[in-house]
């Protein structure tokens, strides 16, 4: 077992570190205020190659692990997921399914530009009454001569306005139920596509999250992913891999309200003495590390297992809820710290506590991931 | 057009430095070691040049005297951009072995510009750039602030006391570069990071040179006295604080 980093590693996770500590920083308050896309820090990141890490590089892409995904993940969401989770939706779920499933001529045409960032991606499953249960898709794609005809609308899509390719799950045989679910390949220009109004939502704020309406879009017959039916089972595989992404997201999230803890409360002084003197914060301090350092173990453990072929899907659910609802107990605990300092937007911590409030509900929620893990324990 | 740039590996600048062996040698252990800052942002500003030189400065190499465990640093420098690196593999003993180390390969193929930082985050002993020169018998611009190539002319200019100083001079020169010559180091990208392992590292033996500087002790800075609160209404206490355990009265 070895448990060190390879010098390459560690100089992406030094890279992140650098970025978000020098640059994302600045101006990430204010981003949260307006509510605004952070434009030029994806160009920026586009550069150093972030969007398109994990890709091979014969498609334009960094050639990374998971490991290093993980790492820089981290560091990232230390101090902005909304930029987290533009370059996690964009490796994890658009370009991973294109690469593992898609012809050469859909990564030709598709992935390249979205792993070397030139495009980014977006992943269309949720609907309005689809959740938590992807089975039951309401968009639909019916089967024409060359195309299939795209209706429906898809809600809570990252990325639905800045994205040029669309990844989208629609049923096409209903009687066949989730066998009878394709997924697509949807050049967001196609005629019939339009957008609701940006969501206001209450952390990650800068990212860009619309609901998308589908009405009599022609989609060529090349443009599907696998075979007939194969639409449920790629939705699936791929969230496997992107639970990792946002696995470690809630990790970067929680780890950088501790990181800001530790600083306040060593300098913050009550009765006396700063206030990390007190075993009250202390313990609570100690807690946080406990929780950051299994999920961070976890979030290793599962980029580890799919960086050398095994399979990782039960230990990415474990990771992705363990890391979601240790954030969310790190950063109210951290809120609780810096008290009335923690409760403003000044200090961050209470940001961190609104963004990680999303990784328990997105990309599968906590409770669906508990399905996932039990289903896999009392399988027989 | 050839420029060379001298790094120098040293602890990460947030490192709590400790001392062992009666505080006569530097504790290694769990150090996070880095491209000095100054050599960092040389390195920065070489790249530009490069960059802006339309083809005429073909390559970027950096010097490092080091043993075989500054090659992450060294192999940062190539991820960050330069295109292949020169380790002498001797433990860089003090100013005098380093810039006699360095000058001796650099001898046998020479630069056109030579680039240092003006001081090491370490040592702080702003020797090596100074001593190089006059090994190599070459000029020297210390203080370097600015870094212009136009054609065969170089401008240059440096801070002095009250204002700047601006100068011309021809290839070969070296410059010990301070801030202001690059704003910010630049973050390797992950295909400088990929290329970083296929560039050439070549390692070049030492040759004897004896270092000039014994070390005999080092000692840290005494820790912050505590701050202590005396009440407004107690100015007996004041006093006595003052007389008895300051001593300033």
């Amino acid at each position: 077992m070895n448990f060190e980093f390879s010098e390459e590693q560690l100089m992406i996770q030094q890279a992140a570190r650098d970025y978000a500590q020098r640059e994302l920083i600045k101006d990430v308050i204010e981003r949260d205020a307006k509510a605004e896309f952070p434009t030029e820090h994806v160009k920026n990141l586009t550069e150093l190659g972030f969007m398109g890490m994990v890709v091979d590089t014969k498609y334009d892409g960094g050639g990374m692990d998971t490991v290093s995904y993980v790492l820089a993940m981290e560091e990232i969401c230390k101090v902005d997921s909304s930029l987290g989770v533009i370059i996690s939706v964009n490796n994890s779920l658009v370009c991973y399914g294109i690469e593992e499933f898609g012809t050469e001529e859909q990564k030709e045409k598709y992935l390249k530009p979205l792993a070397s960032g030139e495009k980014l991606g977006a992943f269309l499953l949720s609907e309005p009454e689809a959740g938590s249960d992807a089975t039951h898709q309401r968009t639909t794609a019916e089967e024409k001569d060359d195309h299939y005809l795209l209706n429906g609308t898809k809600n809570w899509i990252t990325n639905a306005n800045c994205a040029s390719t669309y990844v989208v799950i629609a049923q096409t045989h209903p009687e066949k139920r989730h066998k009878g679910i394709n997924a697509f390949l949807v050049d967001k220009d196609s005629p019939g596509i339009s957008l609701g109004p940006h969501e206001d939502k209450m952390g990650m704020r800068s990212s860009d999250t619309h609901s998308v309406m589908f009405t009599d879009v022609k989609v060529p017959k090349e443009n599907r992913i696998g075979e007939d039916g194969f639409g449920f089972k790629f939705a699936m595989k791929t969230l496997d891999g992107g639970r990792i992404g946002i696995a470690a997201q809630a990790l970067g999230i929680a780890s950088g309200a501790m990181e800001r803890a530790i600083q306040y409360s060593k300098e913050r002084k009550a009765f006396g003495t700063e206030i990390a003197n007190h075993q009250a914060i202390a313990f609570k301090l100690s807690d946080m590390a406990v929780k950051i350092e299994n999920a961070r173990n976890l979030c290793l453990k599962s980029a580890w297992l799919k960086d050398n072929k095994k399979p990782y899907g039960l230990m990415s659910a474990m990771a992705k809820q363990y890391a979601a609802d240790i954030a969310m107990e790190v950063t109210t605990e951290a809120v609780q710290i810096f008290g009335g300092y923690g409760y403003v937007k000044e200090y961050h911590v209470e940001r961190l506590m609104r963004e990680a409030k999303l990784t328990q509900i997105y990309e599968g929620t906590s409770e669906v991931q508990k399905i996932v893990i039990s289903r896999a324990l009392l399988r027989d | 057009m050839k420029i060379l740039v001298c790094i120098s590996n040293v602890p990460d600048t947030t490192t709590k430095i400790k001392f062992v062996d009666n505080n006569t040698k530097f504790d290694t252990n769990g150090i996070q070691w880095i491209i000095n800052p100054w050599d960092e942002l040389a390195l920065t500003r070489a790249l530009q040049l490069k960059e802006e030189s339309n083809g005429a400065i073909e390559k970027i190499t950096v010097i490092n005297v080091g043993l075989i465990d500054s090659e992450p640093t060294i192999r940062k420098a190539l991820a960050i951009g330069a295109d292949d690196a020169i380790r002498i593999n001797a433990e860089p003993l003090d100013a005098y072995s380093v810039a006699a180390q360095m000058a001796e390969v650099i001898k046998k193929d020479p630069y056109d510009i030579i680039m240092a930082g003006i001081e090491s985050s370490d040592y702080n002993g702003s020797l090596v750039g100074g001593m190089l020169a006059e090994f190599l018998d070459i000029p020297s611009v210390s203080s370097v602030s600015s870094l212009n190539i136009d054609g065969g002319n170089v401008e240059l200019s440096r801070e002095i006391s009250g204002g700047k100083e601006i100068l011309e001079t021809k290839v070969p020169f070296l410059a010990i570069v301070q801030k202001g010559i690059a704003i910010d180091p630049r973050i390797p990208s992950m295909r400088g990071i990929m290329m970083a392992r296929k560039k050439p590292l070549n390692v070049s033996e030492p040759i004897e040179v004896d270092s000039l500087t014994e070390y005999s002790v080092y000692e840290l800075p005494k820790p912050k006295s505590k701050c202590k609160m005396v009440d407004p209404e107690n100015v007996k206490e004041l006093i006595d604080l003052l007389h008895n355990e300051a001593k300033i009265i």
